[in-house]
Order: structure tokens, then C-alpha cells, then sequence
């Protein structure tokens, strides 16, 4: 008997290696966040001693953490995969900032459009992302390999049977399917998987003195000198640190003093409230990550 | 406990998935609801959402309603019932687990044998109220189909019966008779409430005449590990990896048994031999040492393994022991369960993905439909929706097979439709047809046996089946 963690791994690593055999246009989602480094770290495993067979790609909404960026790009330089970063042109024409512009318009043509823009240019015929099923209600009814239509939409009423460890890849030229090989990790399971492994995330899991100011509800990073000036000066230092990473402006931030692996995850084990709190995206409507995923978000 | 041996303790544990079934009304959404609030793996948000929806949806009146943390998507919700397969997760000291949360209705079977194909014991819920319904019998063929070999009966809403005793062994023994037709190896029996909590987490004190564990706790203490590593090898191959011309690597999850490198290798169908030459151990890899050999491997493990000799081995082939061959046949019993409002139809070709393969088929033959409700038998000329028979398959080429009873993860396959590209089916190989059983029943001598080894060794380009 493999202990629960070497199952989970043993089968996302049988999942992407489904995906590098059966799909001609692969790419895998890359974020920066915990979720997409273990799903790295898992591809690194399942095609060694070989290179990654597709690329990652990165939908840059312009308003991430700097940190993010610069984290990024240190992990393409060291494990060598290929790297493609799409930002929406139409976007940044219209100078688009949730600031100004709220965080549903900003997701909607940064984060969604943007997705949309870059899964067209690519071709792709499998896109393989980081959520999992115990994040928010609608993905615990989805499949591991979830079949997108030619508009990259999702049909909740109409999902292909899912049985045994055997997936269904076929589709016609322009459908995708989206495919996520940590579905059955749970977030202590990816915390517990980082720390057993020695994963490198970003610094900004870990708790630090930050700049930080109310905003929306919630406390956000000054990262950067688009924050409104009336809001920059109530600014006040804080030792913070964040359990989601997202574009700033967007992110909340909670009070913390962890700063090593295990703390964060006692942290997160007394903690009563769930992680997605801080997105503040979620909050817009009930069911709102239902509708997002039908319009052809992930 | 400090942190640091949490999670020491944590990393460790083992997992166990499992499978609730249960009618409309029995209760089953709120039983899980019961089971993740209880374990405390309902977060505070999570709750006053829940809350304020309870007031909106609910059918609890001032309690909590359950079954609104589970049912997922918000169509749903506003019908009240739970459509589709959703999975759920939660931990205790002792185990992971995941549950597979399916609809309980007639018409969606095909997502309670989805929820079964990867479970390894099913809940049963029964209303204490209404005792064994049509549906049981239907959930407890398809979970006995599915071949899940432990069935926890939840008898539900005893507080609506007064707890009554008298009740509770009626039902028991009624269901025992059910499982003793079906065959379903072992059953536990366990009295509950899942709206107040009665026997879910802690033993009840409204029902001190039951002896037995409450839910929870027969859920961590189960054994259920079934001996996988004991069994034959079976390595389907999913990928060929050639980063190099040095290194030519076959990765794969093993299905069962384990291997060890030199071993006699045996590759199905073409029945070519090779001896193992190195094995690469996946979960070792890091980012530092990217080739971690291991001299022996077992399942479930994602592992590559390269052979001594340079021989064919594509993706779909089956590498298997030498000396413990399955047999090799493009004609087999099948068991099937059609999942598509499309009628399956004789002769039509279907493409089969069994493990890693995918090979063109039809079925040629329904030797029976069963009744769920009845366990009759019927003589069909089509299969609707939902419908499960017993049928003969017909491949363009043959397969390694294994029969579903010994081997889950090699005689299992899907179905799916060439022009619509729906999965439309669902199959567990029984056996090789009677048609062909004839040819490969014969009884070879040790030297036959040899003298074919000796030339599927040596002299491969001629193609020799391995008998």
C-alpha cells in the first residue's frame, strides 16, 4: 500500500503522460501559483530524463505580483521548458485596470479574453490546468479530462462519463479539452506535497512586512505605483502573506507571521475560513465560477 | 501534537475512496454534508453561505440544510436534487478519502457506475421508514457489477422510526438476502441519522442496542487493500520516452503485480521477448536527479523501464512476466453498460480504449439484457440507455485480456462513438468468447512451450504467437 500522496502523484503523473501520448497540441497552464508549481514539479517527474513535450503558457493580465513575474522567469531559465506569455492587446489599447474598471471587467478581458486569445493563437487540442476539486462546488463535478466546444465552452448537463483511469481524448479539429491532473488533491495535499519535496514557490505564500492597503473589502499589496494615490497614503506596513496569488489589485491579503512551510500549513489547518476568500472574483454572484467556466473561463 | 509530527503523520496516511448510493430522498447529500461538517472540513464562509442559502432553497426548515454544501451547481440547487457525479474530500487522523457522490434516480445509472468505477467500498443508503427499495436492488447490482467488494448499508432517518430495534434488523436481514443473490462478499449494517448525526462520527446514545462502529470509524478501519502487488504484472504502455538516442524509455502505470530488473518480459500482443534492463521510479525524480533507478517496482507506481534488446513496443502493447501470460484474443465476453441516448447497435463499429489502447470493435452478439430491478435475463436486439447486458466483442486486433474479477484496471473499456466522440459505453471483459475459448484451451507440453519461447526469442520477425 503506497501512502495517499504517492497515489495522488502516481496518478497526475499517469494523467499528463495520457495527455503528451494521445493529444498533437498540448500546453499547460502556468499561473506561478502553489498549484501550478506542483503541477511542474509532477511533469518534470513523468517525462524525465526527457524535457517537457509541451509548452507552458502564462496569460499575463499585466496586474500581476512583480514577484510572480520575476519568479517566473527564474524557473524557465532553470528547468529549461518553453515559455509562452500572452497579454491582451485589446487590453492594453483600452489601458484596462481593475482599479478603474472593477474586477469583473478587468477578469473578463485580461484574464478571459486574454485565455481565449492565446488558446486560438496556439491551436491547442489539450489544456491542462491546476484546479482542483475541493476549491469550489461547480469543479467538484468535473471531469478530469472536461471537453471544451469550438467556443471553449463548458456543458455542465453534458459531460462525458468518466470511469476507471481510462479517458476519452477523442474530439474534432477546433474542440479542446481541458484536463486537470491535481483534481483529487485537496489544499492540504498540495501543502503537504511542497513541503515533503521541497518545491520552490513564491515568497509571497510567506509572511513578511508588506505594504499594504483596505481595499474592496480586503487588505491588497502596494506592489506597484498604479495603486490610487488617496489609497496610497493610507497605506501601512504589515506582516501579511497570501494563501491565492492573482493580479494584486485583486488578491486580499491576511495577516500572518509564517514564514516557513509548516507554519503556513498549521495556519491553514486552524483557519476558518476557505481559500478562495481572498479571490475577490468569487464573490461577484452565486454560482459565479459556474457561469465563468460555461462563458469559457477555466 | 506539534506541527512538524502532524504532518509526518499526515504524509503517511493511506487513502480510500468510496461510493454513496441512495434514492432521491434517502438522505444522501445530507449525509456527506454530515460527514465533511463533523470531520471540520467545512470552513466558517463555506457555512454562513450555506446559511443564507438554506433560507432560499432549503428543505430542512431552521436547521442547516446538509445537502446544500454538496450539491454543486446552482441549476441543480434550485431543483433540489443532485444530477451528476461530484467529488468530495476530507481527512481524518487515520485516512484521506474520496467520495464519489452520485445521483440515486433510474435514469442516471451510467453515473453511479462512473462513481463505482473507482471505488473501493459503497455506502448504501436505506430509508429506515420504507425499507429495501427497487432502487436498492439497482444500486446493489451495479456496485456488485462494478465489482466493489465491501458494502456499508446506512439504514437512515431512525429517528422518524423511534429508533426502533426491531426496524433495524428487519432491513438488515432483508438486505442480507439481497447480497447473498448478488454475491457481494461483505456487508456491514450500521443504524443512523445523518440530519442529527446519530452514529455518523460517534457512537449515539438514542440507540445503545447497536454494537457495531459508527460510520466514520468503520470507514477508517477497513481493510481494503486487495493484494494488487501479489497479482500477475500487467504494465500497460501509455508512452514512449526518446530523449536520446541512449535512452529509449516505456512509461506507464503499473496495473498490477510488480517487476524487478532482469526479469523475463513477455510483449502482448506481439509476444516478443525481452529481459528488464533498468527501471526509472518517477516519484523519485527531482529536479537534480532526473534518471532514479530502482531494481524493483509495484503497483500503483508511474514508472519507465527500458528493455536489454531493442525490440518493437508502441504505446498500447502490454508488457507482461514471461511465465505468467494472460491470455491474447481479439473475441471476448463482455459485460456492458451503455450510456448513450443513441441505441447501441450489432455490428457497429466502436472505438474500445482498454487501459492504453484504442482499437476499432463491435459487438456481435447480446447474449442477454439484465433487468437492475429483477436480475432477469431477456433476450434484446438493441441497448437503450442505462441498459446493461451481456454481449460479444468483436476487435480488429487482438488485446492482452484479463478478466474484470482478477484484474480492475486491464478488463475494464470504454466505448465511445466514432462520429460523436461521446464516451456511449462502459465494459468489464469476462472472459474470452466460447467461439474462441476452443483454440486456446489446448493443453501444450513443456517442451511446446520451450520451443515457442526459444522461437519468439530468437527469431521475432517471424511474428510467433506466444501460447
Amino acid at each position: 500500500m503506497i501512502t495517499h500522496l504517492r497515489q495522488l502523484e502516481a496518478e497526475s503523473i499517469h494523467i499528463l503522460r495520457e495527455v503528451a501520448a494521445e493529444f498533437s497540441n498540448p500546453v499547460m497552464m502556468y499561473s506561478v501559483g502553489k498549484d501550478s508549481s506542483v503541477m511542474l514539479h509532477l511533469a518534470m517527474k513523468a517525462f524525465a530524463p526527457g524535457k517537457l513535450p509541451f509548452p507552458l503558457l502564462h496569460v499575463d493580465t499585466l496586474w500581476k505580483f512583480n514577484e510572480m513575474i520575476e519568479f517566473r522567469d527564474q524557473r524557465a531559465r532553470d528547468l529549461g521548458f518553453d515559455l509562452i506569455v500572452h497579454s491582451n492587446p485589446e487590453g492594453i489599447d483600452m489601458n484596462i485596470s481593475p482599479f478603474e474598471h472593477g474586477s469583473k471587467v478587468h477578469t473578463d478581458v485580461m484574464k478571459t479574453e486574454g485565455l481565449k486569445q492565446a488558446l486560438n493563437a496556439g491551436g491547442y487540442d489539450a489544456i491542462i490546468g491546476g484546479a482542483r476539486r475541493d476549491e469550489e462546488k461547480s469543479r467538484a463535478k468535473e471531469r478530469i479530462f472536461s471537453f471544451r466546444d469550438k467556443h471553449h465552452r463548458w456543458d455542465p448537463k453534458n459531460q462525458r462519463p468518466e470511469l476507471w483511469n481510462i479517458y476519452n481524448t477523442a474530439i474534432q479539429k477546433g474542440e479542446s479539452v481541458r484536463v486537470f491532473p491535481i483534481s483529487n488533491w485537496t489544499e492540504l495535499d498540495v501543502w503537504q506535497y511542497i513541503y515533503m519535496e521541497g518545491i520552490p514557490i513564491p515568497e509571497l505564500y510567506f509572511a513578511k512586512e508588506r505594504e499594504v492597503v483596505e481595499y474592496g473589502g480586503t487588505k491588497i499589496m502596494v506592489d506597484d505605483e498604479r495603486v490610487p494615490q488617496e489609497l496610497r497614503r493610507t497605506a501601512k506596513k504589515e506582516m501579511v502573506r497570501f494563501r491565492t496569488l492573482g493580479c494584486y489589485p485583486l488578491t486580499g491579503a491576511i495577516n500572518s507571521t509564517a514564514t516557513t512551510l509548516p507554519e503556513i500549513i498549521q495556519e491553514m489547518l486552524l483557519s476558518t475560513s476557505s481559500e478562495r476568500e481572498g479571490r475577490l472574483i468569487d464573490k461577484d454572484q452565486v454560482g459565479a465560477m459556474e457561469q465563468k467556466k460555461i462563458e469559457g473561463y477555466f | 501534537m506539534d506541527i512538524i509530527s502532524y504532518l509526518k503523520e499526515h504524509e503517511n496516511k493511506d487513502m480510500l475512496r468510496f461510493l454513496t448510493c441512495g434514492s432521491v430522498d434517502d438522505g444522501k447529500s445530507t449525509l456527506i454534508g454530515r460527514m465533511l461538517y463533523d470531520s471540520k472540513m467545512i470552513f466558517d464562509d463555506q457555512l454562513s453561505a450555506v446559511e443564507s442559502e438554506s433560507k432560499k432553497y432549503g428543505t430542512t426548515g431552521e436547521k442547516i440544510d446538509m445537502a446544500l454544501l454538496v450539491d454543486g451547481l446552482q441549476s441543480e440547487r434550485e431543483q433540489g436534487i443532485t444530477i451528476d457525479v461530484a467529488y468530495r474530500f476530507f481527512t481524518t487522523e487515520k485516512r484521506k478519502f474520496i467520495i464519489a457522490d452520485t445521483p440515486g434516480h433510474e435514469q442516471y445509472t451510467r453515473n453511479m457506475a462512473t462513481g463505482a468505477s473507482t471505488a473501493d467500498v459503497a455506502i448504501i443508503l436505506i430509508d429506515a421508514r420504507k425499507g429495501i427499495l427497487t432502487q436498492t436492488r439497482r444500486h446493489s447490482f451495479i456496485v456488485n457489477l462494478l465489482g466493489i467488494e465491501h458494502v456499508i448499508v446506512a439504514i437512515n432517518k431512525m429517528d422518524l422510526v423511534d429508533f426502533s430495534e426491531e426496524t433495524y434488523n428487519e432491513i438488515s436481514k432483508a438486505y442480507g438476502t439481497l447480497a447473498d443473490e448478488l454475491g457481494i462478499k461483505n456487508t456491514y449494517y450500521i443504524p443512523v441519522s445523518a440530519l442529527d448525526g446519530d452514529n455518523i462520527v460517534d457512537k449515539s446514545s438514542r440507540m445503545p442496542w447497536y454494537q457495531g462502529p459508527a460510520l466514520l470509524r468503520l470507514l477508517e478501519s477497513m481493510d481494503i487493500s486487495k493484494e494488487q502487488t501479489q497479482e500477475n504484472f500487467r504494465f500497460p504502455v501509455q508512452y514512449v520516452n526518446r530523449p536520446n538516442l541512449d535512452f529509449r524509455g516505456f512509461c506507464g502505470s503499473i496495473a498490477s503485480g510488480r517487476v524487478k530488473v532482469g526479469d523475463e518480459v513477455t510483449v502482448l500482443p506481439s509476444g516478443k521477448m525481452s529481459k528488464i534492463k533498468s527501471i526509472v521510479d518517477s516519484s523519485a525524480i527531482s529536479e537534480s536527479n532526473r534518471l532514479a533507478l530502482v531494481d524493483e517496482a509495484y503497483a500503483p507506481m508511474a514508472i519507465t523501464i527500458t528493455t536489454e534488446d531493442e525490440i518493437d513496443i508502441s504505446r498500447g502493447d502490454m508488457i507482461v512476466h514471461t511465465h505468467s501470460l494472460p491470455s491474447v484474443s481479439n473475441n471476448l465476453k463482455v459485460m456492458l453498460v451503455w450510456m448513450d441516448e443513441q441505441p447501441m447497435s450489432i455490428g457497429r463499429t466502436y472505438d474500445i480504449k482498454r487501459a492504453t489502447s484504442v482499437i476499432a470493435g463491435s459487438f456481435e452478439k447480446i447474449n442477454y439484457k439484465i433487468d437492475v430491478n429483477s436480475f432477469e435475463r431477456m433476450q434484446v436486439e438493441e441497448l437503450g440507455l442505462n441498459d446493461i447486458a451481456s454481449c460479444r466483442m468483436v476487435l480488429t486486433r487482438p488485446i492482452a485480456s484479463d478478466a474484470y474479477s482478477t484484474n480492475r484496471l486491464t478488463g475494464s473499456f470504454i466505448v465511445i462513438d466514432r462520429m460523436t466522440n461521446n464516451t456511449v459505453g462502459a465494459g468489464m471483459i469476462v472472459g474470452l468468447s466460447r467461439r474462441d475459448q476452443g483454440a486456446l484451451t489446448k493443453e501444450y507440453t513443456n517442451a511446446e512451450r520451450e520451443l515457442n519461447a526459444y522461437i519468439r526469442k530468437y527469431f521475432p520477425e517471424w511474428d510467433c504467437k506466444a501460447v
